[in-house]
């Protein structure tokens, strides 16, 4: 043992050690101990044979922060860590991951099976936006595991789902969902956002590639958007022929082949060298320190988040205005048994619920809150509420909404760390306006 | 089979007791993996030398490359072996013949390259095995570099990393 190196592996540390340490190191220059914000675009290259090296991906260090910056990278390993992953690429803002994840995969024409309960703007993104590059999506109720098999054609590529989804209180059978998409050579790949590493960590139960919106709880108050794509280092890309874009000489990249090369990180060196490289939705070096700051205290924050949420939870349940309320950690939801799978430390904070009175009630409501704040985020310090139906789901049909869990009634809140008690006061009082 | 699992520390004292590594199918293509493992580790300070019967007596990176390790005529700590699982047996009985007289210790195969029997045999006769894994993603993983490309390295220090550039 070398001074430098504690003779456990990582998996040894605890989470929350490695929500504070994973991927940071004192600045080797300086000393700094916590991370500096790396404001710079470019590195100096030691000569014309080490930028060689660099450009070619032979040796590994900084050329440009489209592809690589220092304080980016401490929040791409922290992010590895605490999914239990091999590698991860950040991007710009969730959306941003998803592309990154997705042009990785697939070519044009290729297919992917999608659950219907999604957020919103993941439903327009892979259903429309992703249809215009010839990448199609088969939207599926994956509620019920088997309508995967149903679903699913040789032309198929990926199964895309939230384990916890937005904005419906919906828990996904993974383990289920997993060995159908093992079952068809393919991998499955879980938007993550929601629950947070600290409450589910998909890749043990057979998830391979992760992607979060870490605008959300993981910077965790509000100041920062980012995206971040996690692979499980475990998917074997030469099993079948579905995936030339990993296993065949790449054009875009001198003929190099990724996963020959990189070995079980080659997807994220892929997303990395080709699709950030030529897309460049990098994250800003400033927005990965807010999010590693922010990682340090996740398994606070969410302790205390899933807490006010199963309190609100209760007493939204017993309110006369309110019609229903759809949180896996109540005994009424049908999600019960899979969240004490799944989810032992909570159901998250974010989840619906439907008011008497439908679409008007629900605008009136959202406008009467006083201390929660309408708005279209989740994953605040914050508590927030949004009417999904006149907001962020305003652009799908009927049948959309009602599949996404976003009806005229639904009400959506992503509960924050106020007292409880101040919360509950504030919808009581917004309920009855 | 199940997954093989090494100590950091034991990577790191054969990366720290090797100078020169005899790299068996180093390939003059620069796009292959050999190659781009090759130059890394010779820019952090060893010494490679291809073995490839297909390449001898050419240069790659500026060593000459032998036909066998056999044909080497300097002493090399390590056979590093960038052939399938199965050759891989060959060569690690040719590494064990000349293990003495060439002062090697260290045999490792890379990623996707794994023989348990030849490994068997390796270690019968004194020498340290390492296998599925990559000496240049390993000296990135410990020396703090692998983590700039966003890889999980499992290194949490509290101590000021000392990189070799």
């Amino acid at each position: 043992m070398t001074e430098d190196h504690d003779d456990r592996q990582m998996n040894e540390f605890g989470f929350e050690t490695r929500s504070i340490h994973a991927g940071a190191a004192p600045d080797p220059a300086t000393g700094a101990r916590n991370t500096p914000i790396y404001q710079t675009t470019s590195y100096v290259f030691d000569d014309v044979d080490h930028a060689a090296s660099l450009f070619n991906l032979q040796t590994f260090g900084f050329i440009y922060s489209r592809l690589t910056n220092p304080t980016v990278a401490v929040l791409e390993e922290r992010v590895a860590s605490l999914e239990g992953g091999r590698a991860a690429c950040a991007a710009g803002s969730g959306h941003a991951a998803q592309f990154l994840a997705f042009f990785s995969l697939l070519s044009p024409g290729d297919e992917f099976l999608v659950s219907k309960n999604l957020y919103g703007g993941s439903i327009t993104q892979l259903g429309v936006s992703f249809k215009r590059l010839g990448w199609n999506a088969i939207f599926v109720d994956g509620t019920d595991p088997e309508n995967f098999r149903r679903a699913m054609t040789p032309g198929c590529k990926a199964i895309f789902l939230e384990p916890l989804a937005n904005p419906g209180g919906v828990v996904i059978d993974v383990e289920t969902v997993a060995a159908i998409a093992h079952e068809a050579g393919i991998p499955l790949i879980c938007d993550n956002t929601m629950a947070t590493p600290y409450l589910w960590q998909p890749i043990q139960w057979g998830a391979d590639i992760v992607i979060h919106s870490t605008t959300k709880f993981l910077s965790g108050h509000g100041t920062s958007m980012g995206g971040v794509v996690v692979e499980s280092g475990k998917f074997d890309w030469n099993q079948n022929d579905k995936f030339p874009t990993m296993t065949q000489p790449d054009p875009a990249y001198h003929g190099l082949t990724f996963y020959e090369t990189f070995g079980d990180f080659g997807f994220t060196m892929k997303a990395r060298a080709v699709a950030l490289r030529d897309f460049g939705p990098a994250m800003a070096p400033m927005n990965a320190f807010m999010t590693i700051t922010g990682i340090e205290t996740l398994p606070l924050r969410m302790d205390r988040h899933v807490a006010n949420a199963q309190k609100v939870a209760e007493f939204l349940e017993d309110h006369p205005a309110v019609d229903w309320v759809s949180y896996a950690g109540l005994s009424s939801s049908p999600y019960r048994d899979l969240a004490e799978k799944y989810l032992p430390k909570g159901a998250g904070s974010v989840f619906t619920f439907g008011l008497k009175g439908g679409f008007d009630a629900g605008v009136r409501f959202v406008e009467a809150c006083q201390l929660l704040s309408h708005l279209a985020n989740v994953g605040d310090t914050r508590s927030l509420i949004l009417h999904p139906a006149s907001t962020t789901h305003r652009q799908l049909t009927d049948d959309q909404r009602e599949a996404a869990g976003a009806g005229p009634e639904v009400m959506r809140i992503s509960v924050g760390l106020e007292t409880a008690d101040d919360i509950i006061r504030d919808l009581d009082q917004a309920l009855c306006a | 089979m199940p997954p093989l699992t090494y100590p950091d520390t034991l990577i790191l004292r054969i990366l720290n007791e090797t100078t020169t590594i005899a790299m068996a199918g180093a390939s003059a293509n620069w796009v292959r993996p050999s190659n781009f493992a090759m130059k890394y580790l010779q820019q952090k300070g060893f010494r490679v030398i291809p073995v490839n019967p297909g390449s001898a007596g050419d240069l790659i990176h500026g060593e000459t490359t032998y036909a066998r390790l056999a044909d080497i005529p300097d002493r090399f700590e390590m056979v590093d072996i960038f052939r399938n699982s199965d050759a891989a047996g060959a060569i690690v009985d040719e590494a064990i013949g000349i293990a003495p007289e060439k002062g090697i210790k260290f045999i490792w195969m890379q990623l996707g390259v794994r023989n348990d029997e030849a490994a068997a045999r390796a270690e019968a006769a004194g020498l340290i095995v390492i296998m599925d894994r990559c000496p240049k993603i390993e000296f990135g993983r410990l020396h703090h570099e692998l983590g700039w490309a966003g890889v999980n390295t499992g290194v949490i220090s509290s101590k000021r990393p000392r990189l070799r550039l």
